[in-house]
């Protein structure tokens, strides 16, 4: 079983969605070692687990696993603030010694979007 | 302008008394902003919307709560007497609950929308076929959201969803003053063409709760506040003052007041359905002119009710006997009713419905109300005023004849309040009035009007004794009585003056 599972609420394949589905998979990839698990879920054609989750901006990123459980509401465009607001630590160290080239691409992506994937 | 009042189809809400002040209800499949200080009442008509169209018209209904949760609000309501969870269960009423979640803590990083809420409303109105949706209030999701203008325009395009659906809607939206900016995130720029304002105005030390309709695009509607109330088993009650109109027919029949010489003062009697005010000060002999009024109704087989709010049932009952009338006999009969009540124990709107309810139960011939401006004491002035006119349209319109007191604070002469207020409204007039004659009390009687009638234009004097009132010869060689000023005429004085009227013979 993956260590982290997410869920990913958005309302039909919008560029915003799009680009809030590439942003969280770059971050599980380059920051969570890809032990994630994530689903999405298309509000338009499964609104009662909307309901069930009182899900009211798009998209909405949750952390189910592991606990606390947390929300962050955006298209997700900031690695950094994502995973402070996930509760879970950047990879600081690591980013600047191992994936330096990785560190700046993340940067570059806080000003400009979602265009490395 | 005619054509357009045409086009715009209203939505009746089912809220009593709302839609005689809206001409209608509210403007159909359109969004009526509702706002209102803390306290005014915004949930409940929101919810009343709701109840109403599935109550009174089949309709299913959409609640999009975004301060309480589902679970507070059912328990609110609960006081009105709805089953908001029976309604859940037959997919009449449905929640969309968006009220803030303690447990999870929400960062923002990026754009966002509102999508999320509009595909869940949207999925709640298509599943149950909505016809109404509230949404409450909208001042909450602000306070969640940092940017304002963003939240502005997702509202907007709610808005316009909701139009789309063809749905009738009510979003409710805080204000911080009564009187000032119309709402506090200026929404109604934004997002609705009509407009309702709830008040709950705090005027000498009593609450007043008035509803207004600011705008209704394209369509017509009353014009000014109207005040309301919230009662217990009923809800959201509008009290369409103005809006009534007046259309009771009038009769000529005429019957007794109680008293023969009072009956010929009146030409014959009261009217049956007229409105008598009787003024006075304290101990001139109002509850006596009350008590004769049920007697005499009572004699002719007709039946009274009678509100006293200065004296107990005991009192009354004991006066009466005192001047030989037996209420008891008569209320074991069925034909009195005596309801006895310190105003202060309800407000005014509440006391009004309250009153109509017994009146509409009992169904008197005769409604007296004895006194009015004990009643003075718990409203405002507009109120007040207010007040007596719904009554006495109410009365009217009901062919009942009614007899209100009324107390003048000054022994002799002087008017009140009430009296200014009221006196228009009323039929008839009379005044009893201590007058003062050679160091001795005496008491005057007089009919000041008489609708559609004439009357004795006498100031008579009267006596009060174990067999109730006895009206004697008109006062002479007194003049002032009135303006509390007697002051005595000689004969002289009074040939001389009747003689400045009389032809000259010669001509």
């Amino acid at each position: 079983m993956a260590k982290y599972h997410f869920k990913l609420y958005i309302v039909g394949q919008t560029l915003r969605s799009q680009n809030a589905i590439a942003n969280i998979q770059y971050i599980c990839r380059h920051q969570l070692d890809g032990d994630y698990n994530l689903a999405i879920i298309d509000i338009l054609e499964q609104p009662q687990i909307a309901e069930e989750n009182k899900i009211l901006a798009t998209p909405t990123l949750v952390k189910e696993q592991p606990p606390p459980m947390r929300r962050v509401i955006g298209d997700l465009s900031e690695s950094k603030k994502v995973l402070i607001g996930l509760g879970l630590k950047p990879k600081q160290v690591q980013a600047s010694t191992h994936h330096n080239s990785h560190q700046t691409e993340t940067d570059g992506e806080e000003n400009g979007g979602i265009e490395h994937e | 302008m005619s054509e357009a009042i045409i086009k715009m189809a209203k939505l009746e809400t089912g809220i009593t008394g709302f839609d005689l002040v809206a001409k209608g209800g509210l403007p159909k499949g359109r969004t009526t902003l509702v706002t209102g200080t803390a306290g005014s009442g915004k949930t409940v008509f929101a919810s009343q919307f709701l109840a109403e169209g599935i109550r009174k018209a089949g309709e299913a209904g959409v609640f999009v709560t975004f301060e309480e949760t589902p679970k507070d609000i059912r328990k609110n309501v609960a006081s009105l007497g709805w089953d908001i969870e029976g309604w859940e269960a037959e997919d009449q009423w449905t929640f969309v609950d968006a009220s803030p979640q303690t447990q999870a803590e929400t960062v923002v990083v990026g754009a966002y929308d509102l999508g999320a809420l509009l595909a869940r409303l949207e999925h709640a109105v298509h599943r149950t076929n909505a016809k109404r949706v509230a949404m409450d209030s909208l001042g909450a999701i602000f306070s969640r959201f940092d940017d304002d203008a963003k939240i502005r325009m997702e509202l907007l395009r709610i808005s316009a969803a909701l139009k789309e659906m063809g749905v009738t809607s009510v979003m409710t939206a805080e204000r911080n003053r009564e009187y000032g900016n119309i709402t506090r995130y200026g929404i109604e720029e934004f997002v609705a063409d009509n407009v309702i304002i709830l008040r709950n105005v705090l005027d000498n030390e009593k609450r007043r709760r008035t509803v207004e309709i600011l705008k209704f695009r394209g369509t017509d509607h009353q014009k000014g506040e109207y005040p309301f109330t919230i009662l217990p088993e009923d809800g959201f009650i509008v009290v369409p003052l103005s809006a009534i109109q007046l259309k009771q027919k009038s009769s000529n029949v005429r019957v007794t007041s109680g008293n023969e010489v009072l009956d010929k003062m009146c030409g014959g009697g009261f009217f049956r359905d007229s409105v008598i005010l009787v003024s006075g000060a304290t101990g001139t002999g109002k509850t006596l002119l009350v008590t004769q009024f049920i007697a005499g109704g009572a004699q002719n087989g007709e039946r009274s009710l009678l509100f006293a709010f200065e004296e107990s049932r005991e009192q009354l009952f004991r006066n009466a006997q005192g001047w030989g009338v037996d209420f008891q006999k008569w209320e074991k009969e069925g034909k009195l009713k005596v309801v006895c009540e310190y105003p202060e124990v309800r407000g005014l709107e509440d006391q009004l419905l309250k009153m109509k309810e017994i009146i509409q139960e009992f169904k008197p011939n005769r409604v007296a109300v004895d006194s009015l401006s004990a009643l003075e004491r718990v409203a405002t002035i507009r109120g007040f005023r207010e007040f007596v006119i719904s009554l006495t349209s109410f009365i009217k319109h009901g062919e009942v004849m009614g007899l209100f007191t009324n107390t003048t604070p000054t022994l002799v002469g002087g008017t009140s309040v009430t009296e200014a207020h009221i006196s228009t409204l009323t039929d008839s007039i009379i005044l009893l009035r201590y007058v003062e004659m050679y160091g001795e009390m005496q008491r005057g009687l007089t009919v000041l009007k008489m609708r559609g009638s004439q009357h004795d234009k006498d100031i008579r004097s009267f006596s009060i004794d174990g067999n109730g009132m006895h009206i004697g010869k008109p006062f002479r060689n007194v003049a002032g009585i009135l303006a509390g000023q007697p002051t005595q005429v000689t004969p002289d004085e009074i040939s001389r003056l009747s003689g400045m009227f009389q032809e000259p013979r010669s001509m």
